[in-house]
């Protein structure tokens, strides 16, 4: 079975359709047209590029073209996860701190999978490692950047209790264990939720995609399967990082809560 | 430091040499152990600031030490189960009172303080301003620290219940040899308890003596 391709001019049907969303919401004043339109043009224009762009890389399969993508994807998101806390480590500590749990939690995991589990020849081959390692990161940047937020935005709502706590002999540690699981809970909750709707209430993208490109149902299952389990371990070590680190550089060497590292980003 | 016999307690006298914290420096004292020293000044004065410097909860200049032990050479959580101090405005984290006492709290319940032992089950939202601040001493004193660091700790109360509370306070602080530094505005209160007193002036901590 052969994939059909779609000319570009039916795509241009789809955008057509958008382009009425944006009508009406104009003339229903609804506020959204603008950002709409921009986000439709990215959509199209970014997803362009990237098509270019794995068609070359999957043309020269050479290590370092895929690494180099792979430190392009990860810096990207490691910005992504700074602006999306509502509250931030100043300096370069967001940017570390978020970007080297990522890169941690989901290279270790992708290089794993590939090695261990896919096996493909060679290992990095890019039909697999950059599809995989899109979909690590983007789920790890959703579970780092919801439990750094919700770590920073919980210390500064509650550091007279925080450090109530440590006016009592606690340490930091223990000042700190409710926001942490909180923390954690909040970083897990949308990859935990995603297991447990799979294939009732929604049928994950990658299994789709896989169906629509001719596969087997089966096997499109069984890497539905790794990819969902692989991504949850990732973004779970990623957000357990993040708000190890996170929480560390919040206080001193002598256990002072230090909000003065903290900066409003809006 | 355990090997306090009966009768004879090691006292261990609360010793600031030259602090310097926000605007307040050079602030040199001693707090000898059982004994309250008082601190006043306008608000804004930097007394809040002083005690949370003792307590290291903000950097600061100068030398701390507890019985010859100086606070930077022991683990900051350890420093501050000894030198406890308790805020103006006392914290409440867990939904039962009793989540934050150790386990034989209720039972010990000082009868100064007016409550009933079952307080320990009673939900922390039911609590007036004025029992979480008795409750709070409570909570510090039960942790056995040889340091009190008190942040006015009667402003939520009214006169009888102030009067009450100072002499349980003063009683225990005598009885179990503790160095307080007690922030206090009342100058009759002042009176009552202090054994020296000092005021801030401008950046300096300036002592005051009697008839005050």
């Amino acid at each position: 079975m052969e994939v059909i391709d779609l000319a570009w001019w039916k795509l241009g049907l789809a955008a057509l359709l958008v382009l009425a969303l944006a009508g009406t919401g104009y003339l229903a004043r609804l506020g959204i047209t603008c950002s709409l339109l921009i986000a439709g043009t990215r959509t199209v224009i970014q997803l362009a590029l990237i098509g270019l762009v794995l068609e070359a890389l999957f043309a020269s399969s050479e290590f370092y073209w895929i690494a180099l993508l792979a430190v392009i994807m990860l810096l990207v998101a490691g910005r992504e996860v700074v602006a999306r806390q509502g509250r931030r480590l100043h300096g370069w500590w967001a940017f570390g701190i978020g970007t080297g749990a990522m890169f941690v939690s989901s290279f270790t995991v992708t290089v794993l999978a590939l090695t261990v589990v896919i096996g493909p020849n060679p290992w990095y081959a890019p039909q697999y490692a950059i599809p995989l390692l899109g979909m690590m990161l983007g789920n790890t940047m959703t579970g780092v950047s919801l439990a750094l937020d919700r770590l920073n935005e919980s210390v500064w709502r509650q550091r007279a209790v925080i450090e109530n706590r440590l006016m009592l002999g606690q340490t930091w540690q223990q000042a700190l264990e409710d926001i942490r699981r909180d923390a954690m809970r909040s970083g897990m909750m949308p990859s935990i939720n995603a297991m447990a709707a799979a294939g009732i209430v929604s049928l994950p993208g990658m299994m789709t995609g896989q169906i629509l490109a001719g596969s087997p149902p089966a096997v499109a299952v069984k890497y539905q399967i790794l990819v969902m389990l692989i991504i949850t371990v990732g973004t779970g070590f990623g957000a357990l990082i993040a708000v190890t680190w996170g929480s560390r550089r919040l206080f001193d060497d002598r256990e002072r809560l230090r909000l003065d590292r903290l900066v409003s980003s809006g | 430091m355990d090997s306090e016999g009966p009768g004879e307690p090691i006292l261990t006298e609360l010793l600031l040499e030259n602090v310097s914290v926000g605007a307040l420096s050079e602030v040199s004292l001693v707090v000898p152990a059982g004994q309250i020293v008082c601190l006043s000044g306008p608000s804004g004065s930097g007394k809040s600031r002083l005690l949370r410097a003792v307590a290291d909860l903000e950097p600061h200049g100068g030398g701390i030490s507890l019985g010859g032990t100086r606070q930077q050479g022991m683990p900051a959580h350890q420093w501050r189960s000894r030198v406890v101090m308790v805020p103006a405005d006392s914290q409440w984290w867990f939904d039962e009172v009793g989540g934050h006492f150790p386990e034989d709290a209720g039972s010990r319940l000082p009868s100064a303080l007016g409550f009933p032992s079952e307080v320990m089950g009673w939900s922390v939202s039911r609590l007036s301003s004025g029992e979480r601040q008795r409750l709070a001493l409570w909570r510090a004193l039960s942790l056995q620290p040889e340091a009190l660091l008190l942040d006015e700790p009667t402003a939520n109360l009214d006169g009888s219940s102030t009067e009450t509370l100072e002499t349980w306070l003063l009683e225990e602080i005598r009885r179990r040899h503790i160095a307080t530094l007690w922030v206090a505005h009342d100058p009759g209160q002042i009176h009552r308890v202090a054994d020296a007193h000092y005021r801030i002036h401008g950046t300096r901590l300036e002592p005051v003596h009697g008839g005050d």
